[in-house]
């Protein structure tokens, strides 16, 4: 599904290298976690996927069945069936959400040749859906993100996920300003998704998320570079010894 | 004390240009006074404090200079919702197409018809705002208009007025120079909606004067038709009595050069008064927002929202006085005015004012200049909307603020439209 290989990236504006030289394949129905200490590349990883400005890719590839993605627009890759939950959702004053998401399904749906869907089956679709995330309608009416709770913003990430229904799924600390209750929440929303068919890739900092969305491979991104690549217990391994003592055992 | 004699020549061009109604009747004295004012200021110039963002030169030549007609013609805004309608093309009254003008809770007239006959009120107020609005910045287009308006339309709300009074303006001579002067009396406790819509004419002078009694409630939406060559000055006077409610909003689309001024006194205790506007210009386009709020009153409300989009080098201005005076406490002044430029070559020009003598009062105010947001722009698009779409979901956000100052949920539908119909031409060129 996704593969990346030798990825070398660095900042546009600085001539900071960030990505060393990643190899990484995700194949489809499984789930991968990245776990890294902060600085380590998680992030640009997942903008460098998604096509956001700003880096620059000066080795190495990235491909999503085949398909090359780098030279793609970020909407494009969208409509190949990329998705990234992103770290920090964007709040779009005047943008209803509901709107936002009729907008982004139809553009997808356009883009890959297939018929828009009428509002009325899309509210049917969107209703469903965001019942499971407990995302009530006064929340899909309000603007994009505005106002909402650290909680909420990630609920709506995944009901994005839901709607656009992608081949390959990146999130990106999809945990982070969670609390227990709504961890569990969006968990149960990612693993409602999981299928034969579809790809994740769990970009975290903390093990903790990955009780509630089991990975079958984990990998430790520092500096740039995978230096591990394990089984589950890798991220216990993580949780107990840290980072740090990682490294030592690699280096 | 004379006038330079350059500003004299160009007033007497200018005044050569025009003649004044033979049949001024009762307004003859409030025309002949409006003259005077006029003499005594001159035309606006360059140097005058408040044009020097706007050339006030193509709406004070003695000639017009001439606009095209808009090759498909528009449909009109405001089509679906059940209004009286009034059609003046080029400025002429086009009884044909208009209603019949009788409403409950209202009396319609034309100008024309008033002066002839010797309506008190109407008299009474002919003139009388626009002079009131003179100070302390005078308003020579005003005057000018007063002292040569050819019609327009005398409304005198008495009750709740069944329905909305639309002013619909065709344009359809490319050199039409038009005066129009409207009165609108709202009496205590009445309340009306009155809007407008279309290009009017070539160059077209506007003056609306508006007076609200105690209680009365005044609503006004307009847009000003998408013709690309027309011009337009056109002014707002209002006075408004205690626990009053006026509210404006404008929507211009296009147009190479919009002057609209609005001023407002607020004369009774907790009146409230709204004024917003969204423009949205591409290329040859100069938008100028010219506002003056007076609090002259206890516990008033005034509320200024004004958003411009500009791209192609198109220019936006914005004046905008909020002037509390002396015992005009517990004043909630609130003040934005923002521009979003689409690329490098706009520019937006902004000038907020504060004027306050009273010292029990929250006056805020804002004026941003900014590019589309990148962030929300990326986001957009990793959901998988294209660039273009992206880039027009955020500028409708941006103008959403405007309108939503409109009350009326199907005419701030209907705003909306329109400014959705402008991003898809837009798209294809």
């Amino acid at each position: 599904m996704l593969e990346i290989k030798n990825l070398h990236v660095k900042l546009e504006e600085e001539d900071k290298v960030i990505l060393k030289g990643i190899d990484l394949t995700v194949e489809a129905g499984t789930v991968h976690a990245i776990m890294g200490p902060n600085g380590s590349g998680k992030s640009t990883l997942s903008y460098v996927l998604s096509g956001r400005d700003g880096y620059e890719v000066t080795d190495g590839s990235a491909t999503l069945d085949g398909v090359d993605i780098l030279d793609m627009d970020p909407e494009d890759r969208a409509a190949a069936g990329l998705f990234l939950a992103f770290q920090y959702p964007v709040e779009i004053p005047g943008v209803g959400n509901m709107t936002f998401l009729r907008t982004a399904v139809n553009a997808q749906r356009k883009a890959r040749g297939e018929e828009e869907l009428s509002a009325a089956d899309f509210l049917k679709v969107v209703r469903e859906k965001a019942k499971a995330l407990e995302i009530d309608a006064a929340m899909l009416k309000r603007p994009v993100n505005v106002g909402f709770s650290g909680g909420e913003k990630k609920r709506n990430e995944i009901l994005q996920m839901a709607m656009l229904e992608p081949k390959m799924c990146i999130l990106d600390e999809t945990d982070s300003g969670l609390d227990v209750d709504a961890m569990k929440l969006v968990a149960d929303g990612v693993n409602a998704l999981r299928s034969e068919g579809r790809g994740f890739l769990v970009i975290t900092h903390y093990q903790r998320l990955l009780d509630h969305i089991k990975p079958d491979v984990v990998h430790i991104l520092s500096d740039g570079r995978i230096i591990k690549t394990g089984g589950p217990d890798l991220a216990l391994e993580v949780e107990n010894n840290g980072y740090a003592g990682l490294k030592a055992e690699v280096a | 004390m004379g006038l330079p004699q350059p500003k004299t020549d160009a007033l007497d061009a200018r005044l050569h240009a025009l003649s004044l109604p033979n049949d001024a009747g009762c307004l003859k004295a409030a025309r002949g006074d409006a003259v005077t004012r006029l003499r005594a200021t001159g035309l606006p110039g360059r140097r005058d404090e408040y044009w020097k963002y706007t050339k006030p030169d193509t709406l004070t030549s003695p000639e017009v200079v001439p606009a095209a007609l808009l090759e498909n013609p528009e449909t009109p805004v405001f089509g679906d919702v059940d209004r009286l309608r009034i059609v003046f093309v080029d400025g002429v009254f086009d009884a044909d197409a208009s209603d019949d003008l009788t409403l409950a809770g209202v009396t319609v007239e034309r100008l024309a018809d008033v002066a002839a006959r010797d309506i008190h009120w109407a008299k009474d107020l002919y003139g009388v705002l626009e002079t009131r609005g003179q100070t302390p910045v005078s308003r020579p287009l005003a005057a000018l208009n007063t002292a040569y308006a050819t019609d327009g339309v005398v409304i005198h709300v008495t009750a709740h007025a069944a329905k909305p009074i639309a002013l619909q303006y065709l344009h359809r001579s490319e050199t039409s120079d038009v005066h129009l002067h409207h009165l609108i009396k709202v009496d205590s406790g009445a309340n009306v909606t009155v809007l407008e819509d279309g290009p009017a004419a070539a160059r077209f002078n506007k003056v609306m004067e508006v007076d609200v009694a105690d209680g009365g409630i005044f609503h006004h939406v307009r847009a000003q038709g998408r013709d690309h060559e027309r011009r337009a000055v056109t002014h707002i006077f209002a006075r408004l009595g205690e626990a009053s409610v006026f509210k404006t909003f404008t929507l211009t689309v296009n147009g190479v050069l919009t002057r609209n001024d609005c001023i407002v006194e607020l004369t009774g205790d907790n009146a409230v008064v709204h004024i917003a506007g969204a423009c949205v210009g591409d290329g040859d386009f100069h938008h100028d927002d010219t506002v003056f709020v007076t609090h002259d009153a206890v516990g008033c409300e005034s509320r200024q929202v004004f958003k411009k989009v500009l791209r192609n080098g198109a220019t936006g201005v914005f004046q905008g006085k909020i002037l509390v005076k002396q015992g005009a406490q517990k004043t909630d002044g609130y003040q934005i005015s923002q521009a979003l430029l689409l690329d490098d070559d706009s520019q937006f020009l902004a000038k907020p004012e504060l004027e306050i003598y009273a010292d029990d009062v929250a006056c805020s105010h804002g004026s941003t200049t900014g590019a589309i947001d990148e962030e929300g722009l990326f986001y957009l698009r990793s959901r998988g909307v294209p660039a273009a779409e992206a880039t027009d979901l955020m500028t409708l956000a941006f103008l959403a603020e405007a309108i939503q100052e409109i009350e009326d949920p199907t005419l701030a539908e209907d705003i909306l439209e329109r400014l959705q119909a402008w991003m898809a031409r837009r798209g294809r060129t």
